[in-house]
């Protein structure tokens, strides 16, 4: 018997969540990380500068999104655990090898998912619908936004849900770009309002919260409350991309795990790296097999349930090479749909320069690091009535100001003031110094037959483990939803009387980003109501295997615009509430 | 609440007892202290390229410019943002050092720009030759240096000759852009105001409205 009853793989959104749920609860759970461990207490670089960075902190295959980025051992790509593409594909994989994942360095933007997106099939015929509704999810939303702390407002647009009164924190003012933004973009039909993000604006209330989201739970609400005053609120200083020493932010390691912790009831296994789901001979999930990384040796552990929250393309790589005579097309893959149906977010960018925007006096622009405000998709009608040549929506994201200097501030200059240099040169860089404004769009791809992964048959990682092969295609959809983005941020930035800096392209595929490289990429084992179309039910629960959980983004059935953090954190603790119940039950 | 700011290194005391100061006034510091930890003790950085100590940050790799070329980039360095009544000159801030340390890193973008900066300098000399017979462009008269500068600044070469002089010229100007911009005496300059802490964030200053023509109606 083992002296766990449950195995997450994986620290991160999916896994934090999961842990967190479980063991305030009162089930062991072990936790297994493929990475080191991380202390976000002592590492984070809070206030250093780029002076002292190497490159002035410029971004490198080393550290791909800048020096003081959070990610560990990781980016683009993994020392000595490659991945590959087919012919003419260049799949971006982010991956990061330390506890929290990708918690640790995200954008913190929390936008939920609203009726239209569960149902996507049924509103176009396009994709698939999911096995569950708004309503379902909309009390996790509810509690997880409680929990991890979202700043935001409701203004009850279409599809843009509102959270339950009380529940978000309060938005911070506008930044001088956003309100101009919002002014310009009024006359251009384009909403502008506060975003939501996981980001403290101010102290949770942690003497109404707890007994909220635990009735009847002492342990639950004693370790709640602790985080809740343990966290402080945002001082509206340092980029969250670097993690938050504070804890001002969510990030799985300052929010899920440390009162999963005291508990009592997890233990955390990092340098783990799990390569397969072990069965037994009717066919449930024993455990898992993993290699710890500091010594080279293989281990097993058992459990009474398994959950896989390693991240969407990592959980189905596991999956995928879990073999065994009952599942010889790996775990859990009796639909032949795991790996399959991935989906990343369409994104392209434009940069404007503003002249409006020069010689703003000087004023501090910082804020909580992201955004305070965004563009929500506002073109339902237009879509309803078949003026668009796409079928889904996207959001805008934006940011300007006048922020720390870095490597590139003042980068080819020379395309606004067609060259100089000296006293002319020092005075011109005054002048353009916070007057740039970056529109970049995020909307919803629709899953399709080529977009997918599958085990490299040719390469193997430095553990000896099988590696991915990634396979992409684009639809029209994307490709015109792509060329709609570059002529909506050239519209924005005309309105205001600015320098388009960017190519404009009219054919998206020179302008969408490479497929992964926004960083969400979800789907690989979809859920459904139908056990021969998805791999997962609605509590993510495999179908074939009973015992195991999939409660990362492999369980997305679309990809809606809205980022999917938030709502991998609600599905998780909607899947966790589900599998206490059945642990109960003795079903497990 | 003492543990949430690391003070061993990196962070001043000075900052450190800022931070304090500034949750303690809006209410942060009220929690019991230590009550729940979001440290992990036993955690660190590997120290690897793709795992370095991030509070201690450095640039391992050997720096492999002469000296010639790096007093060749230093007057370059000069005449691309000079001394002026606000904030010194470009060398004086280091600049050239930093485009070393930038062409040294084992990156294939800082490796291309090696290669361009190598072919770039033997140029500018070649040019000190062939315009005014003085063997380096530093050996040039200040005057002389503004007339090679001045047909090598543009966006695009005028001519074929050019090409080579203008794409150098440009990454010089861009690397001493970053290099002198970040600096303290950069960051002062362009009146950069941030990386500290405060207890409450607000809506920009009037006079920044007013400079946006920003009005009552335009705020939310």
């Amino acid at each position: 018997m083992s002296e766990y009853d449950v195995i997450v793989v994986g620290s991160g959104a999916a896994g934090g969540m999961s842990a967190y749920v479980l063991t305030c609860a009162g089930v062991k759970v072990l936790m297994l990380e493929a990475g080191r461990d991380y202390d976000p207490v002592t590492e984070t670089p809070m206030f250093e500068q780029n002076k002292d960075a190497p490159l002035r902190g410029a971004g490198t295959p080393d550290k791909p999104f800048g020096y003081y980025d959070a990610t560990v051992d990781g980016g683009w790509q993994v020392p000595g655990e490659p991945y590959s593409s087919d012919d003419g594909v260049d799949f971006l994989w982010w991956r990061s090898r330390m506890l929290g994942g990708r918690t640790n360095h995200w954008g913190r933007i929390s936008l939920r998912m609203g009726e239209y997106d569960f149902k996507p099939y049924s509103r176009d015929g396009l994709g698939a619908d999911w096995p569950l509704d708004y309503a379902d999810l909309a009390p996790y939303y509810d509690k997880t936004e409680a929990l991890v702390g979202i700043y935001g407002s409701n203004e009850g647009l279409e599809n843009t849900p509102n959270s339950s009164p009380g529940v978000l924190l309060a938005p911070p003012a506008a930044r001088a770009d956003e309100l101009l933004t919002r002014k310009y973009c009024k006359d251009l039909g384009i909403p502008v309002i506060p975003i939501h993000r996981a980001v403290l604006s101010e102290k949770q209330d942690y003497k109404r919260w707890p007994q909220l989201l635990h009735p009847n739970n002492p342990l639950g609400q004693r370790v709640t409350r602790e985080i809740m005053q343990a966290r402080a609120a945002c001082f509206w200083a340092t980029p969250c991309g670097r993690g938050c020493s504070i804890g001002a932010n969510f990030q799985s390691p300052t929010v899920l795990i440390p009162p999963a912790l005291a508990t009592g009831n997890l233990t955390i296994r990092t340098n783990a790296m799990v390569y397969e789901v072990v069965t037994n001979k009717e066919g449930n999930a024993e455990g898992v097999n993993f290699i710890d990384k500091l010594t080279g040796k293989q281990e097993t552990v058992t459990a009474r349930a398994v959950v896989l929250a390693a991240s969407g393309c990592e959980t189905a790589r596991i999956m995928l090479n879990s073999k065994s005579t009952q599942f010889p097309d790996g775990i859990a893959n009796s639909s032949g749909l795991v790996g399959k149906y991935i989906m990343d977010t369409i994104g392209t960018g434009v940069l404007g320069q503003i002249p409006m925007l020069e010689h703003t006096p000087a004023h501090n622009t910082h804020g909580a690091s992201g955004m305070h405000n965004y563009m929500p998709w506002w073109l339902y009608k237009e879509q309803a009535k078949g003026q668009l040549d796409f079928a889904r929506g996207y959001h805008i994201e934006f940011g300007g100001g006048r922020r720390a200097p870095g490597a590139g501030s003042f980068a080819n200059l020379e395309r606004l003031n067609g060259g100089n240099y000296g006293a002319q040169f020092k005075e011109d860089c005054r002048r353009y110094y916070g007057s740039f404004i970056g529109y970049s769009g995020r909307g919803e791809m629709i899953p399709n037959e080529d977009c997918y992964c599958t085990i490299d048959p040719e390469q193997k990682d430095k553990w000896g483990i099988p590696t991915l092969k990634f396979f992409w295609k684009w639809s029209d959809h994307e490709l015109n939803q792509t060329r709609h983005m570059q002529h909506t941020f050239k519209d924005i930035i005309e309105s205001m009387g600015g320098n388009v800096l960017s190519e404009i392209h009219d054919n998206g595929a020179d302008a969408i980003k490479k497929p992964g490289e926004i960083i969400h990429e979800v789907g690989g084992a979809r859920m459904g109501s139908d056990p021969q179309q998805s791999v997962l039910n609605e509590f993510c629960q495999s179908w074939d295997v009973p015992n195991l959980f999939v409660t990362d983004g492999a369980a997305f059935v679309s990809n809606a615009d809205k980022n999917p953090t938030l709502s991998i954190l609600a599905l998780a603790w909607r899947s966790s509430d589900y599998l206490i119940a059945e642990l109960l039950r003795r079903n497990l | 609440m003492t543990n949430i700011i690391a003070t061993e290194h990196g962070v001043s005391r000075r900052m450190a007892l800022k931070v304090l100061a500034v949750m303690s006034a809006s209410g942060h510091a009220q929690a019991e202290p230590g009550i729940l930890s979001l440290q992990r003790p036993d955690a660190k950085a590997t120290d690897s390229m793709t795992d370095p100590n991030l509070r201690s940050p450095t640039a391992p790799w050997p720096r492999t410019l002469s000296e010639q070329a790096l007093q060749t980039l230093s007057v370059l360095c000069d005449l691309i943002l000079p001394a002026d009544d606000t904030s010194p000159s470009a060398s004086t801030l280091g600049c050239h050092e930093f485009i070393d340390e930038w062409v040294s890193a084992p990156y294939p973008d800082q490796m291309r720009d090696n290669e361009l900066i190598l072919d770039g300098l033997v140029w500018l000399d070649k040019e000190a030759q062939r315009r005014f017979k003085q063997c380096a462009f530093t050996a040039l008269e200040v005057p002389q240096q503004h007339e090679i500068c001045g047909d090598i600044c543009a966006e695009e070469a005028d001519t074929t000759h050019l090409q080579l002089g203008t794409d150098f010229f440009a990454k010089v100007r861009n690397l001493t852009a970053a290099a002198y911009w970040t600096t303290q005496e950069g960051m002062d300059d362009l009146g950069y105001i941030g990386n500290v802490p405060l207890s409450k964030w607000t809506l920009p200053p009037k006079e920044v409205l007013a400079h946006l023509k920003l009005t009552t109606s335009d705020i939310p």
